[in-house]
């Protein structure tokens, strides 16, 4: 299925969770904040949170420094 | 006989006064006291006749004016009308480090009403290439050491300081009750968890988070992002703080003053991001 993650189309598996997509990309679960069609996914939901075809994916990567 | 008016400004108040008037009688009759004139930009050690449109300030050293008097002073160089607002402006700061203690100082120059700060951290040696501390403060929780300095910048904000943590579980106590958070923590997690845990358990209130500031990448690098209605993002998002690339006070400087800014333009019904 397809979704939009940070404006880019991709493929990714049907009924991928949140937390198969954070492998798929390489991110960091510790230090992202996600949003799925504009809704903050709370992190205790990763696993659980799948991902529909058409959904719109914003990661927001943190990175160190301050 | 009409004697004509000429209009100064005395310690950047407008006042009218008999053409012809001088200096001296001038500061009899208000700053008595005062043992430094400047006079449109210049220090001023004689008498003079005072001209149409002068700028004159009377300075008594090492004596603080009145709170009133302090306050007309200080934001004397704003733009109209923004003085007003900010003063009603509650804005909560996490983390007192080289973000957080930057925007502090830019907010309480700018007037801002009421800032919160919550830190753990003791001011340390390595602290000060960039973070707002001085030498006869290491040791100090940096909490205490920047409320003593924006104190001496600005007594008319009212400060509330928290010598602390910051997690998922009290950020809510913390900063519920704030107009603006603005994440100023130094670790990727740090910020991650503090930004899932704002935007969810206080909606409708304004987050402004910094990524990516470190090293000496151009400053034109560093931005203002809107990630989503109450969400600004500041910083270049991708270069971290890591080995071979160390935090300098030019880009986190940069950074901070994206955040302070997005605050300011946010109370002034701006848009940070455009």
């Amino acid at each position: 299925m397809h979704i939009i993650i940070n404006d880019i189309e991709k493929n990714v598996p049907e009924n991928a969770t949140v937390r198969e997509l954070f492998s798929l990309t390489d991110i960091n679960p510790e230090q992202v904040v996600v949003e799925q069609n504009g809704t903050i996914i709370s992190p205790e939901h990763y696993d659980k949170v799948q991902l529909r075809n058409g959904d719109v994916i914003e990661l927001i990567q943190f990175v160190g420094g301050g | 006989m009409n004697i004509e008016q000429i209009q100064i400004f005395l310690n950047e108040r407008t006042l009218s006064v008999h053409q012809g008037s001088r200096l001296g009688e001038l500061q009899q009759q208000y700053c008595p006291d005062s043992d430094l004139l400047i006079v449109n930009g210049y220090p001023c050690t004689e008498d003079r006749i005072l001209a149409d449109q002068d700028h004159i300030v009377m300075i008594h050293r090492g004596v603080a004016p009145n709170p009133e008097e302090l306050e007309a002073l200080i934001m004397s160089r704003h733009t109209p009308g923004v003085h007003a607002k900010v003063k009603k402006a509650r804005v909560g700061i996490a983390g007192a480090g080289g973000l957080g203690s930057t925007i502090a100082i830019a907010l309480a120059r700018t007037g801002v009403g009421y800032i919160r700060i919550v830190d753990f951290d003791l001011v340390e040696p390595s602290n000060l290439n960039r973070q707002q501390y001085f030498i006869d403060q290491i040791g100090m929780p940096k909490v205490e050491a920047l409320r003593d300095n924006l104190q001496r910048i600005n007594p008319l904000v009212e400060l509330d300081i928290h010598y602390g943590r910051v997690s998922a579980d009290n950020l809510k106590e913390l900063f519920g009750d704030i107009d603006i958070l603005v994440e100023a923590f130094d670790r990727a997690d740090q910020k991650a968890m503090l930004a899932n845990g704002f935007l969810r358990q206080c909606p409708g209130k304004y987050l402004i988070a910094a990524s990516g500031m470190a090293g000496f990448e151009p400053s034109n690098t560093i931005k203002t992002q809107k990630i989503s209605e109450f969400f600004y993002l500041c910083g270049d998002q991708s270069t971290a703080a890591g080995p071979g690339c160390g935090l300098m006070a030019p880009r986190v400087g940069i950074a901070a003053h994206h955040q302070a800014n997005a605050v300011l333009r946010l109370i002034l019904g701006e848009d940070p991001a455009a």
